[in-house]
């Protein structure tokens, strides 16, 4: 009785894991084969298409019209992540809801936090927002190390564009004078929109808006938007009845006219802020891939500065 | 002492003065590629020029780095780093030119980011539940702090991290989970190595705080082994299986001591446990998706070694949140059923050997109404583990609140029929509330 039962368990532990290991696939790349990338956000996305061109598989996790803070890590993106050999992500702590746990049970060690798989955007990024003292969350859902909201930069992008570069240069060797070539161009293609962006927003440099979060900094720096209120009371908190009473006094004493929002937000709020300021709303992308007509980074702010410019036309 | 470090430093120079030396040697002496070497040399002159303009770059870069940190510093994280005896913060800006690593300096910048170095992430998450009504056969506490359940999770090292989940109860702490997760092995292998809930169906890999609901299911106390449920020490071997287009195919196969509530009892050191866990995942379309899985556990029962107890599941999880009000609207269903299968004594006949037969299930939806607030539900019903002919059956309303990320207020009316006695039962009507809130590290959503 006792030795069929002990013959019986080990039968039982041993299957269980005969079950798993007998469906084992090794997954390889050649060297020759496009680099498989993924990244956070779409926009990290279209940067590594706009350097990697046709040596590269590219495809983001979120979704453009999606707050970033709050993706559903679903395991369709595990089978995604265990055979990408570079992940890009945001960083700044934009992703921690979600991100850590994908990146753990891809079982992908290429792109384990540090690997030489793994990019951190941010650190080739000029960051904006680092709180300094105490930081709590009295304050909301503060990010410690700073805006992650920085790709909204033309600057930026370019920086992040030159890391993606360096970094791809570094996994092909071989193909490295290509992704020069293709960032060279990138810069120069970028910096011309920039001069065409700049100068749209040249009759509205410091106007004064008001955001829904704080997803604006960058942006706002460097197309010379001066940023005076939120819709959010606290960042990650909803809009609070005392806290819109008194934006819509401040909004009215400043004369402040355009309320930017971000895609994925209800429009109750800015919406009847709006109606008492005789203001307008105007939802912005904050990413590529936002509406269908956005397909490229130089698209986005084709797209935003385009509605911005028309909402500052409606107020004036 | 004194003169042995004195020596040392002298060798040391001495090497470093005989290796700038060496290459010039060659090149005096050997005239046929003088040259190349000039030219090799001219190349170095170059690479030297250019290199100690990047150093007077990055040097200007330093100080204004050093400017800007320069009042923080007296009362900064380094205080916190003094007791080590070297200090990570200090001593790279000691050897200036070795310091900037990334050229972006101006990115780390924050005191914040240094007071996390090397620190594990710890969170504190705290469970308050109060219960009022009616309830003689599982009667919990007017009001207790059922729990503090501290996380602390890092990563080791290359290779590996890990988790571990401290839970502070009115009884005592207990290791809740802890474990280390290989994430580096060939062959896409997911090992975990500690002690863990068990890969058996959903709700018994939930922690407390991260339920729908403020109890666990009948069934799970039931069948499952209660709060804690299967929650053991082991091994976890997992690997993604190749599967139709579109779907995810995930197997687990699990090894513990056998150990778990009062599920499983190891009487001896060969009373191991084992569970194994398929998983099927499938998008139906952006918003919606699939989740199916089947378990499967063996274990001995505290009836003794001979006695086992075979456990069977089925879950699947139906999911709805659409992309763009993603934190406004979604709704989750899901349901449960249990099979237990547990060697025993004949209730009725002393020493005649049975199996008893019992089933459970549950089915719970959730319903998230806007930002703040959630609606839930649930229906359970069980048979007894060690008497099958016993069955309980119970639903639940809920009602939750989010003042923010971070907190949590919940309400639940709770309604049990409980099978007490062959044709005897008795009913319980509850209301219970809870609050929960978060400190310290940003923990990943529930999914």
């Amino acid at each position: 009785m006792l030795r069929i039962m002990a013959t019986t368990r080990i039968t039982a532990i041993a299957s269980s894991f005969a079950l798993v290991f007998s469906l084992l696939f090794p997954v390889g790349g050649s060297a020759d084969s496009k680099i498989r990338i993924m990244t956070a956000t779409t926009d990290l996305a279209s940067l590594a298409q706009e350097v990697g061109g046709e040596k590269v598989d590219v495809e983001s996790i979120a979704r453009g019209y999606q707050d970033p803070h709050f993706v559903d890590p679903k395991p369709s993106f595990l089978l995604k992540l265990s055979k990408a050999e570079l992940l890009i992500a945001v960083g700044l702590e934009l992703e921690i809801g979600w991100l850590p746990p994908l990146i753990t049970q891809s079982s992908n060690p290429r792109i384990q936090v540090a690997a030489p798989g793994y990019l951190d955007a941010s650190r080739f990024a000029k960051i904006l927002d680092i709180p300094t003292g105490q930081v709590t969350r009295a304050e909301g859902d503060v990010h410690p190390l700073g805006n992650p909201h920085y790709w909204l930069d033309p600057d930026n992008g370019l920086r992040i564009a030159k890391g993606i570069q360096n970094k791809l240069s570094e996994m092909r060797p071989n193909d490295a004078a290509y992704f020069v070539q293709r960032y060279d161009a990138f810069e120069q293609r970028l910096k011309q929109s920039d001069q065409q962006w700049q100068a749209q927003m040249k009759p509205y440099v410091g106007r004064k808006v008001v955001t829904y979060h704080r997803s604006w900094p960058n942006f706002a720096e460097h197309f010379g938007l001066n940023v005076v209120g939120y819709v959010e009371p606290r960042p990650g908190i909803p809009p609070s009845p005392q806290h819109t009473v008194e934006l819509i006094g401040q909004m009215k004493r400043e004369g402040v006219k355009v309320i930017i929002v971000e895609p994925y937000f209800d429009l109750k709020t800015p919406n009847s802020i709006a109606r008492e300021t005789g203001g307008v709303v105007v939802v912005l992308m904050p990413s590529v891939g936002g509406e269908k007509e956005i397909t490229d980074y130089f698209k986005l702010f084709d797209y935003d500065i385009a509605k911005l410019k028309k909402a500052f036309d409606q107020t004036h | 002492m004194k003169r042995l470090a004195v020596l040392s430093l002298l060798l040391l120079f001495s090497t470093i003065t005989y290796a700038q030396d060496a290459p010039l040697v060659p090149a005096k002496r050997d005239v046929s590629v003088a040259n190349t070497e000039e030219a090799r040399m001219k190349a170095l002159e170059e690479q030297v020029r250019s290199l100690t303009g990047e150093v007077a770059l990055l040097r200007v870069e330093l100080k204004e780095l050093r400017e800007t940190k320069s009042p923080e510093q007296p009362s900064g994280p380094q205080v916190l780093l003094a007791s080590s005896s070297v200090e990570p913060g200090v001593v790279p800006s000691s050897l200036a030119p070795a310091v900037p690593q990334a050229p972006q300096t101006q990115t780390f910048g924050g005191a914040s980011g240094n007071a996390k170095l090397l620190n594990p992430d710890i969170s504190l998450i705290g469970d308050f539940i109060g219960t009022a009504g009616h309830n003689d056969v599982a009667p919990g506490r007017s009001l207790e702090m059922h729990e503090s359940e501290l996380g602390v999770q890092a990563i080791i090292d290359p290779y590996a991290r890990a988790d571990a989940f401290l839970s502070f109860g009115e009884t005592g702490v207990n290791v809740e989970e802890a474990y280390v997760t290989f994430t580096s092995l060939p062959a896409g292998l997911l090992l975990k190595v500690g002690k863990m809930r068990a890969d058996f169906g959903k709700v018994n890999t939930i922690h407390n705080h991260a339920l729908p609901f403020i109890d666990r299911p009948l069934v799970t106390n039931n069948l499952v082994g209660g709060e804690d449920g299967i929650d053991d020490a082991g091994l976890s071997l997992s690997h993604f299986l190749p599967a139709p287009k579109n779907w995810f195919l995930e197997g687990t196969a699990q090894v513990f001591r056998g150990d778990s509530s009062d599920v499983f009892q190891a009487s001896r050191r060969e009373d191991l446990s084992v569970v194994g866990h398929l998983r099927a995942y499938r998008d139906l379309t952006e918003s919606t998706n699939i989740d199916l899985g089947v378990s499967y556990a063996r274990g001995h029962n505290n009836v003794g070694s001979n006695f086992l107890t075979n456990l069977y599941s089925g879950d699947a999880t139906f999911r709805w949140k659409p992309l763009r009000r993603a934190i406004y609207n979604s709704f989750l269903f899901r349901t449960e059923l249990f099979w237990s299968a547990r060697d025993q004594f004949a209730l009725a006949i002393p020493n005649l050997f049975q199996t008893q037969h019992a089933f459970g299930m549950y089915s719970s939806a959730e319903y998230r109404v806007n930002r703040r607030w959630t609606l839930g539900g649930r229906f359970d019903r069980s048979g007894h583990a060690t008497n099958a002919h016993l069955t309980d059956t119970g639903f639940s309303g809920i009602v939750t609140y989010w003042p923010s990320e971070f907190s949590q207020i919940r309400g639940q009316y709770r309604f049990a029929h409980f099978a007490t006695t062959p044709g005897d039962f008795s009913n319980a009507n509850e209301l219970l509330f809870q609050f929960l809130f978060v400190m310290g590290a940003h923990g990943a959503h529930p999914f």
